[in-house]
């Protein structure tokens, strides 16, 4: 292996890997020594993670590690919990989304968020559509018209909703319903959308189809998914973090991480020597 | 890195056993082909030399079926990180390995054409090289076996030696051919011979390198310590 062969090599992994590293500093969201807590169990420990602008950080570790907590700390949905409480900063735009002035409905409707098990309301396909963004915003018939065919195609179920709108959501196969899901909460025109385990609960083709949407929406969305599937984490993200008993013991781009992690724990993770 | 803990589902680490299994029989195999092709050669034993060529389809059995089992597990495990990197390192192994057993099985073949000349010289750089040849291989697959990256870059630099040899050995064949041209018949041999171990050399080489990159995960960069001048060598009668 001569050196004019290693440079070669290093440069075709290396421009693979450009789109992230350039990326990688423009930031969406520091989180910035963040603890949290259920009541006295202290389930984050320090956590220093930053999200890159308009990729996809997945996050991995076993059961209980905290990931879906912090997911929730990103879009404040601890606060509709007594006893649970997050210390420390998450920045986003300069500003402290955990600072307790925040309007936590304009931030829900910036951070999105779309969950394990698909919740569609039990109204019309486009009243679903529809209804968060009437919080938010007041549009014309048409141009809400427009707003559900955007959200609609850009969660790949337009061809398959446009014939019928007026029907209720949930006539949907569970795969459609998560994209409906997804439509949804793209249709405020989030800055950041939070996955938690989207397709846990989904068929195998259902779960390509929505992790090819990943792969589509993160031109236009900064992106979180916690699963607990590694070959979806391999396979969908761009920037991969691994926790362990509420800390954040790795993170790296998903190449380094499913090639040559640097720590042993996650190494003994990622290959099922424990879990 | 390697990992102390073992697989959760046990039939996993039991075919990764399996698979490290494979890699150090085919290395067992191949080690003592070249051990019985340089003995026919240079002590003229033709018993060595039959085993040295009847072993090599075996070793192509060998590695076919570690291809094959290699196919399975990233098919059924999809292995990442150090496993996908041993795994990977396997395929590329057995393949060193292979070539190793066919340039055993040549030099065995014209061993054979040798044992009808007189030889007027001694054989002792060959004897050398043979030796350094042998040690770097057994060496070598020895840390594939424990996965030790650093007998694996000790092997790496060890190449160089073996190709000095060679060089000098390139030049006194052409002189031997040059003062007499009954000479030329055994010298080509031995040239080809001594080719095929300098080639072993460098598969060993490169399983050095590739043990390196399973165990560490970075791969052994910067130029190979290479030797071989002999593509630019010109011998010259001496009375021109």
């Amino acid at each position: 292996m001569s050196t004019t062969n290693d440079s070669a090599v290093r440069a075709n992994i290396g421009a693979m890997e450009a789109k992230s590293s350039e990326a990688l500093n423009a930031l969406r969201i520091a989180i910035k020594n963040v603890d949290f807590y259920y009541g006295t169990n202290k389930a984050l420990k320090g956590i220093n993670l930053d999200l890159p602008d308009k990729q996809v950080t997945g996050m991995i570790g076993p059961s209980g590690c905290g990931k879906s907590t912090l997911l929730r700390v990103l879009n404040r949905m601890y606060d509709l919990y007594p006893g649970q409480r997050a210390e420390g900063a998450v920045m986003m735009d300069g500003e402290n989304i955990l600072d307790p002035g925040v309007d936590v409905n304009q931030l829900r409707s910036r951070i999105g968020m779309v969950f394990q098990k698909p919740t569609p309301f039990p109204m019309s396909i486009y009243d679903n559509i529809a209804f968060g963004v009437k919080l938010h915003e007041k549009l014309s018939k048409s141009e809400m018209d427009e707003r559900v065919e955007w959200a609609l195609t850009h969660a790949a179920l337009w061809g398959e909703a446009k014939d019928r709108l007026q029907a209720s959501a949930m006539g949907m196969s569970g795969g459609q319903q998560q994209r409906l899901c997804i439509a949804r909460t793209i249709a405020t025109r989030p800055e950041v959308i939070l996955f938690d385990e989207p397709t846990s609960a989904l068929d195998p083709i259902s779960t390509l189809k929505i992790e090819e949407l990943i792969d589509e929406l993160k031109h236009d969305f900064t992106i979180a998914i916690v699963t607990h599937n590694m070959q979806q984490a391999a396979r969908c993200a761009d920037q991969v973090a691994f926790f362990y008993l509420g800390e954040l013991v790795e993170v790296g781009t998903a190449t380094q991480m499913f090639t040559a992690p640097r720590e042993k724990r996650t190494q003994e993770y990622i290959t099922g020597r424990f879990g | 890195m390697a990992s102390d803990a073992e697989h959760i589902v046990k039939s996993y680490e039991n075919e990764l056993n399996r698979l490290r299994g494979l890699i150090a029989n085919m290395g067992g195999m191949v080690e003592h082909q070249v051990a019985d092709a340089c003995d026919a050669v240079i002590n003229r034993d033709t018993e060595a030399g039959t085993q040295a060529v009847a072993q090599d389809p075996k070793v192509d059995e060998a590695e076919r079926e570690i291809e094959q089992f290699v196919i399975r597990l990233l098919a059924l495990r999809q292995p990442v990180a150090g496993d996908l990197r041993q795994i990977v390192a396997s395929l590329k192994i057995t393949s060193d390995l292979e070539r190793i057993g066919d340039y055993a099985a040549n030099v065995a073949k014209r061993s054979v054409v040798l044992q009808q000349f007189v030889l007027p010289y001694t054989l002792t750089g060959l004897g050398h090289m043979s030796r350094l040849v042998q040690e770097n291989l057994k060496r070598v697959i020895d840390a594939v076996g424990v996965g030790d990256a650093d007998e694996a870059l000790e092997v790496w630099r060890a190449d160089e030696p073996i190709d000095q040899i060679y060089n000098a050995l390139f030049r006194e064949l052409i002189t031997y051919m040059m003062e007499d041209p009954r000479n030329i018949t055994p010298c080509t041999h031995l040239l080809f011979i001594a080719k095929n171990l300098e080639r072993i050399g460098d598969h060993a080489t490169n399983i050095a390198e590739t043990v390196y990159y399973a165990v560490t995960g970075e791969p052994l960069l910067g130029a190979r310590p290479k030797g071989d001048t002999s593509a630019y060598a010109v011998v010259r009668p001496a009375h021109d």
